[in-house]
């Protein structure tokens, strides 16, 4: 086969794709610069990638002299294309079969995964924002981050045993994954005194985040699984990764073979149990983010007694337990028969400032037992060993002085400082006539925004006060028309936010 | 009487007989009780008392992957036995030489940086709240100017995390149940273990002592610790740790550059754990990164526990470098900063201080130090294994030495040394079938009590 006479016309002898990409793109042979794949436009100016090994194919239009053509196909397509007027010429292996693409396919659960993370995606508008009014000063009501610093006599405590591992008797090496006893002894006693919680059924982590995907890797792809709707994205994103999930569904909105049980005001933020068919497990977060509501004691009693009639395991998360001001349960164990069906995640982000830090826990009850009477705590267990080596020891440090008394007051103040911006915001939203939700028992407000779509509504904030906000539609289309804003900030910064938006909606 | 003339008892098994009483005839309900010839894990006995048969259950299936577990993870395992041994001999003086945990305080130029940051953490201007979750942007290019100048790694392809054991199982959630993947044999367990968890595997075959559907590659001192690619079948992912735990061999350029065409020609990807990568010396490869090529068929995964005794402040990271892509050209990198924003939350901010300060001009000296200290323990420990007679591997590249006991189980070589001399080892089975006849001794610990432990070795093979 001769050689085309001019090499650069080519488009691919010597330079492959430059991203290794299969991309069929079909056209006259003028334009060869730079990115062959993928800029080149040509004729019919047709992309698609590839999922098999393909070839690149040289044709000479025998039409036209010495045109020539290139395109990039499977190979197993070479014999089905009719090439009328084409003479193949030559052709070349594409990197894609074999030198820059491996052959690994790519996790088809990560696929199915509709959108971005929420929340990097919230800070990645954030900082588009900031590009467009460099001069803005943004209020930043959006990630539930905390902003006031860790009480001193934490933070002392942290710096005193990292000191201490500089020290032949302060060193101190790998921990126990489960975390360290007196922790461990300190949550129990704290969190669930009188609920029959024993020190070893606490295993510390670096979060609840981290924790959720541990218990999704424990209970693995064959279960099936229920979320609020509204929810922390967390739930739904890693039942997808870990395969328990079917196709993102653009219709509903919502993923193949998930429940998702409706929680707004309609039903006081609870789901209708009666119409929620059986799953295996419950994702079920109290107080709730996003919504702020903190499930009563009949509400959790009625879904203790679902979960036990179904055989099911509820995932409760509790991380915002601290907040409730009333008499709501703060532990799913105050509901008898709870330590049979259920399993608590929380976390210190919330309590103390730890979101950088790094701490939390989870709660894995010896009376919970799989079907085939496997207790379920020896399988986490295993995972923790297995999969994850122990929380920072020096978060550990820090955890425990949270929960000495004086500690435990230092947080709780600043946890109160966080309420009382939730009342400002409440009492802003509804002097300007908006239904507002939560606020009182968790450090989110619930905004209701009838009839609007909340990724509108949240732009249109951004836009005219540069506040940035969550929309409701990114915890689940239950969120739909309601904006979720946080009332972690400083109380001049809460102030500032609530002044423009009175300005502004009003 | 004439009930049980007639009726057809099936004589019960010596477990259950207990838990029945003899007349009576219901039937036998099976019970899936964990057990294993070894001490299994975590295994609380569930013993299936009457009353407990009638206690609440779900009706939940336990996943099948966990199932095929074998025992508990080995290093706790490890440990048990060593508090066993200590309840025995009360006064004994046990020293841990098992588990590769380290000993020496850590430099006071990184400790410092830490407590600085904690207290900072109780200041306006110095208190931060979520980092991102590939970790802080300054601790990100230190890593790369640090370990990877030159090597064309930057600071965005590298992923901060809380370990590389972490980082195994968050690879293995990206890369999802229906890759295969291959193993060094031995290997450090963490590989295998996370992979029969994310349903990798078929099940554990006893005789052979391997899962099926892995494929084990043999690492012995016939093939210089390196397995014999042409032998090797190609699967998805391939686990490569140099230096290597356990054997402590390192792999040469050439022998990595094979890996390299061998992963290239089969499309694979190879997940390199440098963890050691440290403690090198000479010439020898630090990163798989030095092999041309090997960006678009690696991913590196460090940790600074062993360089720092970061062990308990967990930090480390991995590096997935933008040229390494799915065989639908999607960059595997987009995909595991989707796991890492939703499964994780970034390593402490306490813990990438110390980190940074790891990276300074002063720490890295100080890093080694440690790390030579550790490296002489380990030369300690190779002359005295040698002068006794034994074939001694490892040792030069890393921490471990790996001592071969030829004909004998490694488990009861690990038990005679524990009782006899009540030094703690990692038996060579633990880590694969291709372990058998090996004890790893690990050189992390104090001076004197390395010295002491190779004093009662001499005593106890002389």
């Amino acid at each position: 086969m001769e050689e085309p006479s001019d090499g650069r016309r080519m488009g691919g002898a010597e330079r492959r794709p430059a991203e290794g990409r299969s991309i069929a793109t079909v056209g006259g042979g003028e334009k060869k610069e730079g990115n062959a794949g993928g800029e080149y436009g040509g004729r019919w100016g047709r992309r698609r990638r590839w999922s098999s090994p393909t070839v690149l194919l040289v044709f000479k239009n025998t039409k036209r002299k010495f045109r020539y053509t290139y395109m990039i196909f499977p190979v197993s397509y070479i014999n089905k294309i009719p090439f009328y007027d084409l003479q193949i010429i030559k052709m070349f292996k594409t990197c894609a079969a074999t030198i820059r693409c491996t052959k690994v396919v790519r996790n088809v659960n990560l696929e199915k995964l509709r959108h971005n993370y929420l929340f990097p995606e919230i800070e990645a508008r954030a900082l588009e924002h900031m590009k467009k009014y460099p001069d803005a000063d943004i209020i930043r009501l959006g990630i539930g981050d905390t902003t006031e610093p860790i009480p001193d006599i934490i933070t002392s405590n942290m710096a005193e045993y990292a000191r201490g591992l500089s020290t032949r008797t302060g060193y101190k090496g790998y921990g126990a994954e489960q975390g360290n006893k007196d922790l461990r002894k300190a949550i129990a006693e704290s969190f669930y005194k009188g609920l029959g919680v024993k020190d070893a059924e606490v295993f510390v982590s670096d979060g609840a985040q981290c924790d959720i995907s541990r218990l999704q890797l424990l209970l693995g792809s064959s279960v099936s699984v229920a979320v609020q709707d509204p929810n922390f994205p967390a739930y739904m994103d890693s039942s997808v990764i870990i395969g328990q999930t079917g196709d993102f569904l653009d219709e509903t909105l919502k993923y193949k073979n998930i429940e998702y049980m409706t929680c707004g005001p309609q039903n006081n933020f609870f789901p209708d149990l009666s119409t929620a068919s059986r799953t295996d497990i419950i994702f079920f977060c109290s107080p709730n983010n996003p919504t702020g509501h903190a499930a009563s004691r009949e509400q959790l009693t009625q879904l203790v007694e679902f979960a036990r009639k179904n055989g099911s395991i509820i995932v409760y998360d509790s991380a915002y337990s601290v907040y409730i001001t009333d008499d709501s349960p703060r532990s799913i164990y105050e509901i008898p028969g709870a330590r049979e069906c259920a399993i608590e995640v929380s976390s210190f982000s919330k309590i103390a400032g730890f979101t950088g830090v790094r701490l939390g826990w989870t709660v894995v009850p010896d009376e919970l037992y799989y079907a085939n009477k496997v207790p379920v705590i020896n399988d986490y267990d295993r995972i923790v060993c297995t999969c994850f080596n122990g929380a920072s020891r020096i978060a550990q440090a820090g955890g425990l002085a949270c929960l000495s008394s004086d500690g435990f007051k230092a947080v709780m103040s600043v946890v109160d400082y966080y309420m009382e911006n939730a009342k400002i915001l409440i009492e802003t939203f509804s002097s300007l006539g908006l239904v507002v939700y939560g606020g009182v028992n968790a450090p989110y407000v619930w905004v209701h925004f009838p009839g609007s779509r909340s990724w509108d509504v949240f732009s249109e904030i951004l836009t005219k006060t540069h506040i940035i906000t969550v929309p409701g539609s990114g915890f689940g289309p239950g969120g739909e028309g309601c904006i979720r804003v946080s009332a972690f900030g400083q109380r001049e910064r809460i102030l500032e936010a609530c002044a423009r938006l009175r300005s502004v909606l009003l | 009487m004439s009930v049980i003339h007639n009726c057809h008892v099936t004589p019960l098994s010596s477990s259950s007989s207990a838990f029945f009483a003899q007349n009576r005839l219901s039937v036998v309900r099976t019970q899936i009780v964990s057990v294993s010839h070894k001490k299994a894990g975590v295994c609380k006995c569930v013993a299936t008392s009457p009353a407990e048969q009638t206690a609440y259950k779900t009706n939940v299936s336990r996943n099948g992957n966990i199932a095929k577990l074998q025992a508990g993870y080995l290093f706790p395992e490890i440990g048990r036995r060593k508090a066993a041994h200590m309840l025995k001999y009360p006064d004994a003086q046990v020293i841990s030489l098992g588990i590769g945990d380290t000993t020496e305080p850590i430099p006071d130029v990184i400790t410092s940086a830490m407590a600085k940051r904690a207290l900072d953490l109780s200041t306006v201007e110095g208190y931060s709240g979520y980092g991102a979750e590939q970790g802080e942007k300054k601790l990100r290019a230190q890593l790369a100017s640090t370990f990877y100048a030159n090597l064309g790694i930057e600071e965005d392809d590298i992923f901060v995390s809380d370990g590389a054991k972490s980082d195994i199982s968050r690879l293995q959630v990206l890369f999802g149940s229906n890759v295969t993947m291959a193993v060094q044999d031995p290997s450090y367990p963490a590989y295998v273990d996370s992979s029969v968890i994310i349903g990798q595997t078929g099940q554990f075959q006893k005789d052979i002592e391997k899962f099926a559907n892995i494929e084990y590659m043999k690492c012995t001192p016939e093939n210089d610790f390196f397995p014999d690619l042409s032998k090797v079948s190609r699967t998805d992912i391939i686990f490569f740790c140099s230096p290597n735990n356990p054997t402590g061999s390192a792999a040469s350029r050439e022998q990595l550059t094979a890996l390299v065409k061998f992963a290239k020609d089969n499309g694979s990807i190879i997940i390199y754990d440098s963890a050691y990568a440290m403690y090198v010396s000479g010439d020898t490869p630090k990163s798989i990164f030095e092999i041309p090529g090997a960006k678009e068929v690696a991913i590196e995964t460090a940790s600074f526990s062993k360089y720092a005794g970061f062990t308990g402040v967990r930090l480390g990271w991995t590096v997935v470098p933008k040229e390494l892509k799915y065989s639908d050209g999607f960059p595997v990198a987009k995909d595991f900063n989707r796991i890492v924003c939703t499964g994780f939350n970034g390593a402490s901010n306490i813990a990438q201080a110390g980190g940074i300060a790891c990276l300074s001009p002063e720490g890295l000296e100080a890093m080694h130090e440690v790390v030579g200290f550790y490296k002489e323990n380990t030369k300690i420990i190779v002359d005295t294994f040698t002068s006794l007679g034994f074939k001694v591997y490892g040792g030069i590249h890393a921490p471990y030495v790996w001592v071969h006991f030829p004909g004998q189980s490694s488990w009861d070589v690990f038990s005679e040394i524990l009782e006899k001399t009540h030094v703690v080892t990692t038996p060579g089975s633990g880590f694969g079938p291709a372990g058998e006849g090996f004890v790893r001794v690990s050189a992390f610990g104090h001076r004197s009590n390395v010295l002491e432990a190779c004093r009662r070795f001499k005593e106890l093979y002389k």
